[in-house]
């Protein structure tokens, strides 16, 4: 009687949540097996496997999926290893302690579309960016980072977006840290790089597993920086599933054959979760 | 010969003098305990001769060998600490055999150095747990167990029973005094608990203000405190303070008022000349409950029995409190008329300095 009156309760809240995740999803597949493009919308029979089969041969798909995969990796490696650095450089005190953590951490206030214009015109310009600059004082001929490199140019954008986020949560986990511990290893006769080694890094694990899951649900969706400064190009050197899904979707007109490759984003986040969770699951059991 | 020599030590920090010139020396195999009130600076000097704050001033040395500026891993010596310290991520093995890896001492060395430590406390069963599966007392054991595996010259324990209750403290206790005697190392321990100074203690550094007030076997220490401060803070209760009133010096006795008794105090148990004003000390068991006269009369303000003894708080005439011990039969009831016999013996006299300037008879 009891445990049915809270079912009862809860019901409308659980039904809303089911209803929000359901409907969107549910249209995603029926779009994905039918017709449907904008410029002849009332064509839209039935099609089968054939949105998928489109999406999937079209010379962007593979690009697409590796720069995901790429970016995703690049920037969750140089954030958690320079974050962990960082964090350990800045843990100990010093003076300007407050203000140098402030500013590591303020590029994460910046939107995603003003960073990729920050880099995009301050930084990485081939006429008056501060790269070009840098390399015509050495005497250099400067790179146009965008056109030349550009997926490293979006890697290091989206890296220095979220290197404050792993920052942030690493040096709040060596604030936790022991301090006891940290002495004990040092009368044990522990360098500071064992104590680093063998009790920080155990210490740093979880965090570390967080930081990964946390930043590949967004890394997986990095958009706003490609729109704003590669565009995807050239060819499909920056396109991402996200960017290539906006293309078919926006600018081809195709709404069908963007469903599809939705899903296909949804089966590629789960695989990379699972892999992911496997590989840094094994550090949450500590 | 002194084993361990600490000189004139200082410690400051940024507008806190911590250690103001401590003066100690060690003998090889001694079990000395720190005891003090919080913030007297006994962890600061316990942290201080492990190399985890640098001194000031002063030097110290050990098994003659200036360690003054040495790092803590090159002191040769080994620290408990109070929230014990064990490395979370290591198995109970892991933490004992820590030390010895980084020394990068030979596998088959450290397995049986492991095994010896294990065995003698009883960690056998507990060697592939993590210390977050252990209850306190073995982590405890795991802690001095770390300790011992590496042989150092001096053990320091920093409050290490602290996080334990009551009845394992009491065991532990037992057992750091047994490892002591089995070890035969050098240990200091700082505590605050003064009875666990008393039960381990061949020496103790009583600590204050960043001073030794006064270094001694717990029983010097109890039976001739060099000054009020030591007095009562050792024993429990604490010793009754009594200000003495209507003081007249005679040749060879010094006669006093307290609450009304007069007390004739003999001259050649005064140290120096004699004082002008005294405050008497009497602790509890050396006052008595008699059934008539006495020496002083008071009313039972509140009993507290303990089963083997009783302490009976008494309200005298001028409304001071004084403890007295009592027998645990005695059927004591609030609100009675006691008469209470003092021993003169056993009456240590202070000075407005708070010094203690009479001595204890030595046949008593």
């Amino acid at each position: 009687m009891k445990r049915s009156i809270t079912r009862l309760l809860m019901a409308p809240s659980v039904i809303l949540l089911l209803a929000w995740m359901i409907i969107p999803l549910s249209m995603t597949i029926y779009f994905s097996t039918i017709q449907f493009s904008s410029y002849n919308p009332d064509q839209n029979g039935f099609v089968g496997w054939q949105n998928f089969e489109f999406f999937i041969t079209d010379p962007a798909f593979i690009p697409a999926v590796s720069n995901t995969l790429i970016l995703l990796l690049s920037v969750l490696f140089i954030t958690v290893v320079f974050g962990v650095m960082l964090s350990a450089l800045i843990d100990k005190p010093f003076f300007g302690q407050g203000i140098v953590r402030v500013l590591l951490i303020s590029p994460f206030f910046i939107m995603p579309t003003v960073n990729a214009l920050i880099w995009k015109n301050m930084m990485m310009n081939p006429v008056y960016g501060i790269f070009a600059w840098i390399s015509q004082s050495l005497g250099l001929e400067p790179i146009d980072w965008l056109s030349s490199y550009p997926l490293m140019s979006i890697i290091i954008m989206v890296s220095w977006q979220w290197l404050p986020f792993a920052i942030l949560v690493f040096v709040t986990a060596l604030q936790s840290q022991d301090t006891e511990q940290k002495e004990a290893a040092q009368m044990d006769g522990a360098t500071g790089w064992h104590i680093f080694r063998y009790l920080t890094i155990p210490h740093l694990a979880r965090p570390i597993a967080v930081v990964v899951m946390i930043e590949t649900i967004f890394l997986l969706a990095v958009f706003a920086e490609i729109l704003v400064s590669t565009g995807g190009g050239p060819g499909y050197d920056s396109t991402n599933l996200t960017y290539l899904i906006y293309n078919q979707a926006l600018l081809q007109f195709d709404v069908a054959a963007a469903s599809a490759g939705g899903l296909l984003a949804v089966v590629l986040a789960n695989i990379v979760a699972f892999f992911l969770i496997r590989a840094v699951g094994k550090n949450l059991t500590v | 010969m002194s084993y361990l020599a600490i000189t004139d030590l200082q410690k400051h920090y940024d507008n806190y003098h911590a250690l103001r010139g401590i003066n100690l020396s060690i003998i090889e195999g001694e079990f000395v305990v720190f005891v003090g009130p919080s913030g007297c600076g006994k962890s600061t000097l316990l942290r201080t001769i492990a190399g985890l704050e640098s001194s000031t001033g002063g030097s110290i040395e050990l098994d003659g060998r200036d360690i003054t500026e040495l790092a803590s891993s090159k002191r040769d010596l080994a620290m408990v600490f109070q929230s014990y310290a064990l490395y979370p991520h290591m198995t109970v093995a892991d933490n004992l055999s820590f030390a010895l890896r980084l020394a990068k001492v030979s596998d088959a060395e450290i397995q049986e150095k492991v095994r010896s430590v294990s065995a003698s406390l009883q960690l056998d069963a507990l060697l592939d747990r993590k210390p977050k599966e252990l209850s306190g007392g073995q982590r405890q054991r795991v802690a001095i167990g770390r300790a011992i595996v590496r042989q150092p010259k001096v053990f320091l324990f920093d409050e290490p029973l602290s996080n334990l209750d009551a009845a394992l403290r009491v065991q532990m206790r037992l057992e750091l005094a047994r490892l002591h005697k089995k070890l035969g190392t050098t240990m200091i321990y700082v505590t605050h608990d003064q009875v666990e100074a008393m039960t381990l203690a061949d020496r103790v550094v009583i600590l204050n203000a960043g001073q030794i007030e006064q270094v001694g076997t717990p029983l010097e220490l109890y039976r001739k405190p060099n000054s009020r401060f030591v007095a009562e803070f050792i024993g429990t209760p604490k010793m009754n303070l009594i200000p003495a009133d209507k003081i007249t010096h005679k040749e060879d006795e010094l006669v006093f008022d307290m609450f009304g008794h007069t007390i004739h105090f003999p001259a050649k148990r005064i140290k120096g000349t004699q004082p002008d004003s005294v405050i008497v000390g009497i602790r509890p068991e050396h006052l008595t409950l008699v059934p008539e006269g006495g020496d002083l009369t008071g009313r039972i303000e509140l009993v507290e029995h303990l089963g083997s003894e009783a302490y009976a708080h008494i309200q005298l005439q001028n409304d001071q409190t004084i403890i007295v011990k009592a027998g645990a039969r005695l059927e004591l009831k609030d609100g009675q008329e006691v008469h209470i016999h003092v021993d003169v013996n056993e009456i240590i006299l202070f000075n407005d300095n708070d010094q203690v300037v009479s001595v204890i008879p030595e046949e008593a």
